[in-house]
């Protein structure tokens, strides 16, 4: 699936102060009956958000909302960058979890580590996951929860920096390939298929090498 | 003399098709698994951009995460389940992919079903759109999971964008206890290193216990890898490798099965090879373990206690430690083996093989699960496991001693069919993941192995597997 290319972007910040997060409490499993991908934005960390039990194909806009969780503070209603703790989006391969993050409407991921196929899932779907030290999480978690407003980052795609109210600039460090995935917004398929010649010169080689796998 | 690879460096090096100049290679992938929960949208992605399955023969296709467990005949009552099951063969049709569905005997896991069959061969490339393909790693093959846009991609191109990992070797050393088994080995791995402890690494199995294990016991290890945050696991190859996929249905036959075995003895660590991190873990010391919270590093031996939070140091993790006891309703200092349980799941692509079920068996053996267990179920990891435990009497030990024995699936592992716990109930459960909800939810998760799970069952809580009927 072709993606769009991802533009330099701000956006308010929600900070959900869990480590671990797996792909089950994204997204949990009776939604991944679908066999679309859209739709799961309002069943996103569907156990943590409501009281009752989700189903898939419910109407979500009558469901008892869980006060206690922070995706339902009106403070971060507007929030298109979630803040989060260490190895997030573990479990689970599934790709539902970042088109349920999508689909809700976050755009740009921020913890100190994700899941190796969160992470590439995420990629693939026009979401940037930053990865930044503890120590400025720790930072940014005070300041997305210090005050009544909001906390606002700007992210600058081109320039590799992302900038917390006016609380100094952040290097961010990603991947060339990803970057170069993002701001181009490339379908892969297409990409790879480029290389068909060389792709078709390895499996005649390879035939010779290993017969049986072509057997 | 050339560089001493390890078995990761070579079966990269065997795989890469190019590298561009950011480093990222386009990687040949020569099988994949595919399963009706991952699939449907790549395959609609195909359809909308016209393209078709590069090597459709390279690619086997089976239901397991939604298949019913009994009243197989009445086909899935679950209409949306069954929407999915029915989107899977269909487009196995459309595209010619092979698929064992829901009435062939070979159907089940698909975990167990690829190594069954000698689809899951040595020294090969293997993906499939569920993070537990780690487990073909057992067989000295590169196997690790993907998203569905990953699961397109291969379909499409055979091929996926990677960059080369980091390595890490956890060697298991010396020789295990009796009753301590390759789930107890892992479960400790897990314990030690942290469930992001292998985040960006292949981790190599190696060491004394890890040979010693059977080819199942390596499944079990390698499946788990993903628990420690390693994409994949691996193991070199053996003779017992070797012997195990001998005569497998899709395996090569005669003469380039031996030509095959030949180069696949080549695929070891060579002496000297360098790792980015290696750990021992002293075999003998460990116990069989139990998880007492909602990650599978929460993991203690069975002789433990339930942890204290405020004696935790770092604030996230002793936060980490409070949502996971809240959750879990236990209270710190409770000593795991006077926990109740409610259920027992014997079964998964961790656990659900032959041997696993030859393990539970022996501790049931004329004995009678306990009056406060509501349930407790084996469910075999495929048709064909079904089969050779009931040749072998299994199934009777079992419903003797008041267990259910079920159609293979993956069931109560992720509960996405009826199989499921109830919010509040304990259950006791060879599968690997004892998340929030994952078995239903509110429900609460306790993961052991299958000798565990069993000896729980007949005594309704958790005991020592080393000290029944010795
Ligand atoms: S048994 Fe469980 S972990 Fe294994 S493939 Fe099925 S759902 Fe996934």
């Amino acid at each position: 699936m072709p993606i769009k290319p991802f533009e330099n972007f701000r956006g308010a910040v929600l900070p959900l102060d869990r480590a671990n997060v797996d792909t089950d409490a994204i997204i949990p499993k009776q939604f991944l009956k679908s066999i679309k991908r859209t739709g799961f934005g309002p069943n996103l960390f569907d156990e943590w958000r409501y009281l009752d039990r989700g189903e898939p194909g419910q109407d979500c806009s009558n469901r008892p909302l869980n006060p206690d969780f922070v995706l339902n503070d009106p403070k971060y209603a507007d929030a298109t960058i979630l803040l989060t703790r260490h190895n997030f989006g573990c479990g689970s391969s599934r790709e539902h979890a970042p088109w349920a993050l999508a689909d809700y409407g976050f755009k740009v991921l921020i913890a100190p580590s994700f899941a190796d196929i969160f992470h590439q899932n995420a990629i693939k779907n026009g979401l940037l996951p930053i990865v930044l030290d503890e120590a400025i999480v720790d930072r940014l978690f005070q300041l997305a929860t210090d005050s009544d407003e909001p906390l606002t980052i700007d992210v600058d795609l081109q320039n590799l920096t992302l900038d917390a109210d006016g609380h100094g600039t952040i290097e961010i460090d990603i991947d060339p390939f990803h970057h170069h995935c993002l701001i181009h917004g490339l379908d892969d398929i297409g990409l790879t298929l480029t290389h068909a010649d060389d792709i078709a010169a390895y499996e005649a080689r390879r035939q010779n090498e290993a017969p049986w796998l072509f057997a | 003399m050339p560089t001493p690879r390890t078995l990761y460096d070579k079966i990269w090096d065997d795989h890469v098709v190019r590298t561009d100049e950011h480093g990222t290679s386009l990687l040949y992938i020569d099988r994949q698994l595919v399963h009706e929960v991952t699939s449907p949208q790549a395959f609609e992605g195909l359809r909308l951009a016209g393209r078709k399955p590069r090597r459709p023969e390279t690619h086997l296709a089976v239901p397991d995460h939604n298949v019913p467990t009994t009243d197989r005949h009445l086909g899935i009552t679950d209409p949306i389940s069954r929407i999915q099951v029915e989107a899977l063969e269909a487009n196995c049709r459309e595209f010619g992919i092979q698929l064992f569905d829901m009435a062939d005997k070979r159907q089940g896991i698909v975990h167990v079903i690829g190594p069954e069959e000698g689809f899951t061969l040595p020294g090969i490339t293997m993906v499939c759109g569920d993070s537990h393909t780690s487990t073909h790693g057992a067989f000295g093959a590169l196997a690790f999971g993907v998203g569905t846009s990953e699961v397109e991609h291969v379909l499409a191109t055979q091929c996926l964008l990677q960059r080369k990992s980091k390595s890490m070797l956890v060697s298991v050393d010396g020789e295990l206890g009796r009753g301590v088994t390759a789930k107890d080995i892992v479960l400790a791995i897990i314990g030690e290193i942290g469930t992001a402890g292998g985040t960006g690494h292949v981790i190599e199995y190696g060491g004394d216990a890890i040979r010693a294990l059977s080819m199942e016991g390596r499944m079990t290890v390698c499946n788990m890898s993903i628990e420690a945050g390693a994409r994949a696991g691996l193991i070199g190859i053996d003779e017992k490798t070797i012997d195990y996929v001998r005569g497998r249905p899709m395996a090569p036959q005669g003469e380039l099965f031996e030509q095959a075995a030949e180069h696949w003895r080549s695929l070891n660590s060579d002496p000297g090879a360098e790792y980015d991190r290696v750990v021992h873990i002293d075999a003998a010391s460990i116990r069989p373990q139990v998880t007492w919270g909602t990650s599978p590093e929460m993991v203690l031996p069975v002789d433990g206690s339930v942890p204290d939070p405020a004696e935790i140091a770092d604030p996230v993790k002793a936060g980490s430690y409070r949502h996971a006891l809240a959750y879990m309703g236990l209270t710190p200092g409770t000593p795991l083996a006077e926990i109740p349980l409610d259920k027992v799941f014997i079964g998964s692509c961790t656990n659900g093989r032959i041997e696993d079920l030859r393990a539970a068996a022996e501790v049931a053996r004329g004995r009678k699960v306990a009056d406060s267990i509501k349930l407790a179920m084996v469910v075999p990891g495929s048709g064909l496991v079904k089969e050779q435990a009931e040749a072998e009497g299994l199934d009777r030990i079992f419903t003797e001693a008041g267990f259910e024995w079920r159609e293979p699936g993956c069931s109560m592992c992720l509960a996405m069919n009826a199989d499921r716990l109830e919010p509040g109930e304990r259950c006791a459960s060879t599968s690997n993941r004892n998340f929030e909800g994952r078995q239903g939810q509110g429900g609460r998760t306790h993961l052991v192995s299958p000798a565990m799970a069993a000896a729980a069952a007949i005594h309704g809580r958790f005991v020592d597997v080393r000290e029944e009927g010795a």
